[in-house]
């Protein structure tokens, strides 16, 4: 009877594969398993991804979308994402808010999946001012991961930029110590500590290491701040020594300024303090295109969280369909290969690419006259030409 | 973002002494370096003018400096001692030499020395 079971079990199995892929059912990708190839040619070898069992069935992703031009390119996301057949559910959060955050109720929803994508977080008035940046610490997400690159097509002064920034996430000067002393005088407080720094320094190695980049600089302003900044430097050194095939370098923040708008590309990943970070993480987008380019991932033990790289808001073109879901389609590529769904990741950085080498459809912030939905549009359509 | 993307939309900035640091170097790279920037220091009863940029051992001495950074912070002193059309009109001759681009110093692509360089700004003031 067993025997006789597991034969059937197999024959169906077998069936099942090769009615999957003689037809192209509405609801299932015509899925070659395990042979999609970055760069495949004749005579490449490339060896299939042994799955777990199970992985294929749909996985939870908690979407905020938020305020601003946060719900457009969510999505935009979402859209391509459904085209490219990817096994992902979005459990929306639609009234998220930053009070909320310490509500029994919301830790259900917020902490519910390990994965997050964001549109974008906004104080409102009344708010102080770091509270936004409450949900980064609150949810353990050290290590702001933020790439921009620059793409074909892209009219910048620097061409083949190609820059990873790994900003601390939870400190520095987004403490959000501040108190005026006497009237008229006020201090902030930037905290910086050992235990931080630690984290950050050796996720930037870890970093690098696994994804085969050559350097690693520390940003810094170690000569005014001795103490915070040299406590700093001082955990990336000690982190560095464990990894002697990459090169450790430092560079200070006014400098690393103007060598990224003179010479981009002496820096491969960046490490560096909170404010550092945003300020660097900025110039870099700029010089590859701008806000619209750049995507991040905010990562801790037990979440990530994707979202754009610079964080815009863009409440001056908010519900106007004329913003880039660039950034916001990268960070989604970015989750897929997160998520170990490499062949899903693999097609939309292909459409995307093809989007921007065609060069006929770009938004405005790149010169282009399209909207978020036909650049959307294209993507989608890319994904059946690659 | 907006001076890496697109520096004409700004004029005049001011800020606090951190980001005036970073800002002031970043804008120096937009403009070919800290060689051609020129800064002054401003208080009440009292002003120091500067080039910003390094003291250049390994070329000291050797007469290969470019001035340029100096000159034009001086030229911002003529400016604050009431003397603006000498430091206009010196201001145009330099414009003038880096515009021919004959005598110009080597960091910014040139072969003169910086006695050359000095030479030709005095050649366009007559």
């Amino acid at each position: 009877l067993c025997v006789c079971v597991c034969t059937i079990f197999a024959n169906l199995s077998t069936m099942l594969k090769k009615f999957i892929n003689s037809k192209n059912l509405g609801f299932l990708p015509k899925y070659n398993f395990g042979t999609y190839a970055e760069g495949r040619h004749k005579g490449a070898i490339h060896v299939p991804i042994a799955i777990n069992p199970g992985v294929g069935s749909n996985r939870h992703v908690t979407c905020i979308p938020g305020t601003g031009i946060g719900p457009e390119i969510t999505d935009s996301v979402k859209k391509i994402l459904s085209a490219a057949h990817c096994p992902i559910i979005f459990d929306d959060i639609n009234d998220f808010k930053m009070d909320s955050i310490h509500d029994p109720s919301f830790q259900n929803t917020v902490r519910k999946n390990e994965v997050i994508m964001l549109g974008m977080l906004q104080d409102r008035d009344g708010d102080k001012y770091v509270d936004h940046f409450k949900v980064y610490q609150e949810l353990g997400c050290f290590a702001d991961l933020f790439y921009a690159k620059t793409l074909p097509g892209v009219n910048t002064r620097h061409k083949n930029v190609d820059i990873v920034v790994i900003r601390e996430n939870t400190e520095g000067e987004f403490s959000g110590v501040e108190h005026e002393v006497y009237p008229g005088v006020v201090e902030s407080i930037k905290i910086i500590t050992r235990e931080a720094s630690r984290k950050i320094a050796e996720y930037t190695f870890e970093f690098a290491y696994l994804s085969g980049r050559k350097k690693v600089t520390a940003v810094h302003k170690a000569n005014i701040m001795k103490l915070c900044d040299g406590l700093f430097l001082e955990e990336c050194r000690k982190v560095a020594e464990q990894y002697p095939f990459i090169k450790y370098e430092e560079i200070i923040i006014d400098n690393c300024c103007m060598q990224i708008v003179k010479n981009p590309w002496q820096f491969d990943v960046m490490v560096m303090p909170n404010l550092y970070g945003s300020i660097v993480g900025h110039a870099v987008a700029g010089i590859c295109g701008g806000a619209g380019v750049a995507c991040g991932a905010n990562i801790g033990e037990n979440h990530v969280i994707f979202e754009q790289g610079t964080r815009i808001a863009g409440k001056d073109i908010e519900g106007k369909s004329i913003a880039n879901p660039t950034a916001m389609i990268l960070s989604s590529i970015m989750m897929l290969k997160h998520m170990d769904l490499p062949k899903f990741a693999f097609d939309i950085e292909r459409a995307l690419e093809k989007t921007y080498q065609d060069g006929k459809v770009k938004t405005m912030d790149l010169g282009g006259s399209s909207s978020l939905e036909q650049f959307t549009e294209e993507v989608i359509a890319n994904l059946s030409k690659i | 973002m907006k001076l890496a993307r697109d520096p004409s939309e700004l004029d005049v900035m001011v800020m606090p002494n951190l980001y005036g640091d970073i800002v002031s170097d970043l804008c120096a790279g937009l403009i070919g370096g800290l060689g051609l920037t020129s800064s002054g220091n401003i208080g009440q009863g009292v002003a120091v003018f500067e080039a910003v940029h390094g003291s250049a051992p390994d070329i000291a001495g050797k007469n290969l400096a470019n001035p340029t950074a100096l000159l034009l912070s001086a030229l911002m002193m003529l400016d604050k001692m009431n003397m603006e059309a000498k430091a206009t009109m010196i201001r145009n001759a330099v414009f003038d030499v880096y515009r021919d681009g004959k005598h110009i110093t080597g960091d910014v692509g040139g072969k003169a020395t910086c006695t050359d360089f000095v030479s030709a700004i005095i050649d366009k003031l007559e």
